[in-house]
């Protein structure tokens, strides 16, 4: 499992949780299993959104492998001028 | 993306070569967006609102039409039909929305019509004779106005999913984010302030104004040639407003003057092609600087409150923000991104930060270099310098103390990697900038800045010739010297002079897509590309040796230049320059060339420390600049005077934005002050000699260390700038531009 910290403005989205569990090994499946525990999360991830593990940035990518016990943070996505 | 050949000696890398655009700049040989020309070319012109918010009733283009000269004319009408959806899922819309007026004119400056005519003149009198109906209504300019619950309501649906019951329409993104205890870090607190900050909207203001020739014909299949920082981006909006398909549009890039993010989006692009669609002729249009004002994007203006908590010691024991961004008419505002840099420079235990994104009857705002950092960053570093001045304690030893390294939870969510704001704090406390004495009326401040980067998608190739020499194709368009550091990192892999590679931007047709240059990506990830792309044909260079020399390709390897056995054992060999393999290479397998396409995600977030000096006039209100020193981590500087000049061209740019630029809006809600002469970005003369000291931390996502300079460095300028002129006044100065009306009416205000 991986724990995955959100943006404290989603708990909105989640019953008020802030760190939710899902079952992923990848990035694309952590979005994907993300919106099947909470629905409501589509809307941010249409949005688009970037994903840190262990500190490193993942602006956009769906095939970066999650590593065992990793630190997970959801992250709006960033853009640059 | 697994990094197993990170380099740390460099030949080539960190060399100071001519720049290879130099000849074709200082000739007029280089040519940027106006200079180009098509047979049969008409000349495009549009006409705008003069209003900030009203109905359009009714267009009527028939004299205008009807004129001699004029060989079509555009509405809204004749564009696609793009789908509408809320916050920036619908940018394709926001931006047609932009591009041409729907429903409403929705601020001064905005497109309602276009002509196009056999000449630039033409076309302008033409202009003249559209009849445009319209209904005035009321109209908001100001960020806190627009979330008032008066205000007049832009777009309704516009909010998307993060925005709480019960807000304004205008307000159409909500960020809340942080961690910790917030009410118990300020209880913790020997002393909080608490305060509001306001910045004007600036121009990023590129000294070339938009310019594009289109061609687009009735079979879908066009052609575009334009200033922008991204030509693919430029392709697929364009082909989106349009309704045609992406691949039939090929997108040039000129030579750009300048883009700082402003030309991150299109203009006048699909306009050019709509008119060129119904003339069946070639469309040129170029923006008068005026235009450019009205009607390109400023950065966002902000009004902001912020609350610190700090020990006797220094210690920040609670920080919180709250960012109000205004974007214009659309959703964009960088109100979360703001928030997310605010308090990043900082080990947090208790930290919150509220972004909001609001609309208001000015035009869409674009990207300005690190968008939306500077100004919370001058919210947050002037409480700072506040609280330090209050407590007695030096600036830069309270932010060494409270300073983010590797390992801290950083204010937005995750752990740091391997970051250098400590370094850069080091080197501003051991600069003698830092000690050197003050005269009379002059005062010093400094400032700490954040900035993500980026990686974004990339495709590179690299062709050898079969002289030895080898042209590189990049898709990111060069906006701060990039055709110099990709050449200096191709010669570092391939061994050959800096000088026998000729770097080209290409085409649309001719890469794979290229993510625009913008988040200070390029020299990160066009430059990943490059190294890749280099090592590839390198690979191709030693298999060619290695048929030769009729031994193992993995008895190979690859050294200054020529390819050598690997070792004693795989043969005795003279190396084999690179030159010689290529000179025969049609007939050893074919051409030569070396690829790479991917989406880096290793960008490395940036720091950078400021150390201002500034001279204030009480009889005028007028600021000097006297002395600027800008400290920043480049992870490793390819070129460093390119480095040097991305951290000196942010803090002009901060300069201007600190002291003088501002958008100024009438009652009318109508722009005054829509050129230069009214508009004052500074010149030569208001700028000292601004020192450097660059700052390598090597960023462990780049095989070279890279990390992007081009915006962290607009990033701490607002904020040490005001700090120091808030000390050489004796004022604390809360609103930017600090222009002399301003100065003049803090001092009066602050002696009573």
């Amino acid at each position: 499992m991986v724990e995955v910290h959100l943006w404290s403005g989603l708990r909105s989205l989640t019953g008020g949780q802030q760190v939710v569990e899902v079952e992923a090994k990848t990035t694309g499946e952590l979005l994907r299993e993300l919106v099947r525990a909470h629905p409501q999360l589509q809307g941010p991830i249409d949005a688009g959104v970037s994903i840190a593990i262990d500190g490193r940035v993942i602006a956009s990518g769906l095939t970066e492998t999650i590593p065992e016990g990793s630190e997970v943070y959801l992250m709006q996505r960033l853009r640059g001028g | 993306m697994a990094l197993d050949d990170r380099k740390s000696e460099f030949t080539f890398v960190g060399t100071r070569p001519d720049r290879p655009d130099g000849l074709d700049k200082v000739t007029g040989r280089a040519k940027f967006g106006a200079d180009m020309s098509a047979p049969g070319m008409l000349h495009g012109a549009i006409l705008r609102s003069p209003h900030a918010h009203a109905r359009i009733v009714k267009i009527d283009t028939s004299k205008a039409e009807a004129h001699k000269d004029v060989k079509a004319v555009v509405t809204r009408a004749d564009f696609a039909d793009v789908p509408f959806k809320p916050g920036l899922e619908g940018e394709f819309w926001n931006v047609l929305e932009n591009v041409m007026a729907g429903e409403k004119a929705l601020y001064d400056g905005h497109a309602v019509a276009a002509v196009a005519a056999s000449s630039a003149l033409a076309a302008r009198d033409a202009l003249k004779l559209i009849e445009v109906e319209y209904e005035v209504l009321p109209h908001v300019t100001d960020v806190d106005k627009a979330m008032a619950p008066d205000a007049p309501v832009i777009r309704e649906g516009a909010a998307d999913y993060s925005v709480p019951e019960g807000m304004h329409p205008n307000v159409v993104r909500y960020h809340e984010s942080g961690h910790g205890d917030v009410e118990a870090g300020f209880a913790e607190a020997d002393l909080i302030i608490e305060d509001s900050f306001v910045t004007e909207a600036t121009h990023q203001g590129y000294i070339e104004p938009h310019a594009c020739l289109g061609m687009l014909g009735n079979d879908g299949k066009g052609e575009l040639w334009c200033t922008t920082q991204g030509h693919w981006i430029a392709q697929k909006t364009c082909a989106a407003l349009l309704g045609i398909e992406t691949s039939q549009l090929r997108v040039t890039a000129s030579e750009i003057g300048g883009g700082f993010g402003g030309k991150t989006t299109v203009f006048i692009e699909p306009v050019a092609l709509a008119l060129s669609r119904k003339a069946n002729r070639p469309v040129k249009i170029v923006m008068t600087r005026s235009e450019v004002f009205r009607a390109t994007g400023p950065t966002a203006s902000a009004s902001m409150d912020v609350k610190i908590g700090m020990k006797k010691d220094g210690t920040i024991s609670a920080a919180q923000g709250v960012f109000r961004l205004q974007g214009g008419a659309f959703p964009g505002a960088p109100g979360d991104m703001t928030a997310m840099c605010a308090f990043a420079p900082y080990n947090l235990t208790n930290v919150k930060q509220i972004g909001y994104d609001v609309m208001s009857n000015r035009p869409k705002q674009a990207a300005y270099r690190a968008p939306g950092a500077p100004m919370g960053a001058f919210a947050v570093e002037s409480v700072i310098d506040e609280l330090c001045k209050k407590l007695g304690l030096d600036p830069v030893d309270v932010r060494l103390k409270n300073a983010a390294h590797e390992g801290t939870k950083a204010s937005y969510g995750p752990r740091y990697e391997r970051i250098g704001l400590v370094e850069t704090l080091e080197a501003a406390k051991a600069h003698p900038h830092y000690t050197a004495p003050l005269k009379p009326g002059q005062g010093r401040g400094i400032s700490c800045g954040f900035w993500f980067n980026h990686g974004g998608e990339t495709s590179v190739s690299l062709a050898l010739s079969e002289d030895g020499s080898a042209q590189l194709m990049v898709g990111t368009p060069d906006i701060g010297g990039s055709r110099a550091s990709m050449a200096l990192m191709a010669a570092e892999v391939l061994g050959i002079p800096y000088e026998n590679i000729r770097v080209t931007i290409a085409d649309t047709a001719t890469l794979g897509y290229n993510d625009v240059s913008h988040g200070s990506r390029v020299t990160y990830a066009s430059g990943l590309a490059t190294i890749k792309a280099a090592k590839h044909a390198v690979e191709k260079l030693c298999e060619r040796a290695a048929a030769k020399w009729d031994i193992p390709v993995e008895a190979v390897k690859w050294e200054n230049g020529c390819a050598v056995p690997s070792g004693p054992n795989a043969g005795d060999f003279d190396p084999m320059p690179l030159a010689d393999i290529t000179a025969d290479m049609g007939r050893t397998g074919g051409p030569i060339s070396g690829h790479f396409e991917a989406t880096p995600e290793g960008a490395g977030v940036s720091f950078g420390t400021h150390i201002v000096d500034a001279e204030v006039d009480p009889e005028t209100g007028k600021t000097s600049i006297t002395r600027y020193t800008v400290i920043q981590d480049a992870g490793k500087a390819i070129h460093p005077t390119y480095v040097e000049g991305q951290f000196q061209g942010g803090a002009a740019q901060g300069i201007g934005w600190a002291l003088n630029e501002e958008y100024i809006y009438g009652e009318d809600g109508r722009l005054q002050n829509s050129i230069f002469l009214d508009y004052r970005i500074p010149v030569a003369s208001d700028l000292p000699m601004i020192d450097t000291v660059i700052v390598e931390v090597p960023n462990p996502g780049h095989p070279f260390g890279v990390r992007g300079v081009g915006e962290t460095g607009i990033v701490p300028p607002l904020a040490a700038i005001a700090n120091a002129v808030s000390n050489a006044a004796g004022v604390r100065m809360k609103q930017l531009p600090m222009s002399p009306p301003r100065i003049l009416a803090a001092l009066k205000d602050n002696n009573g």
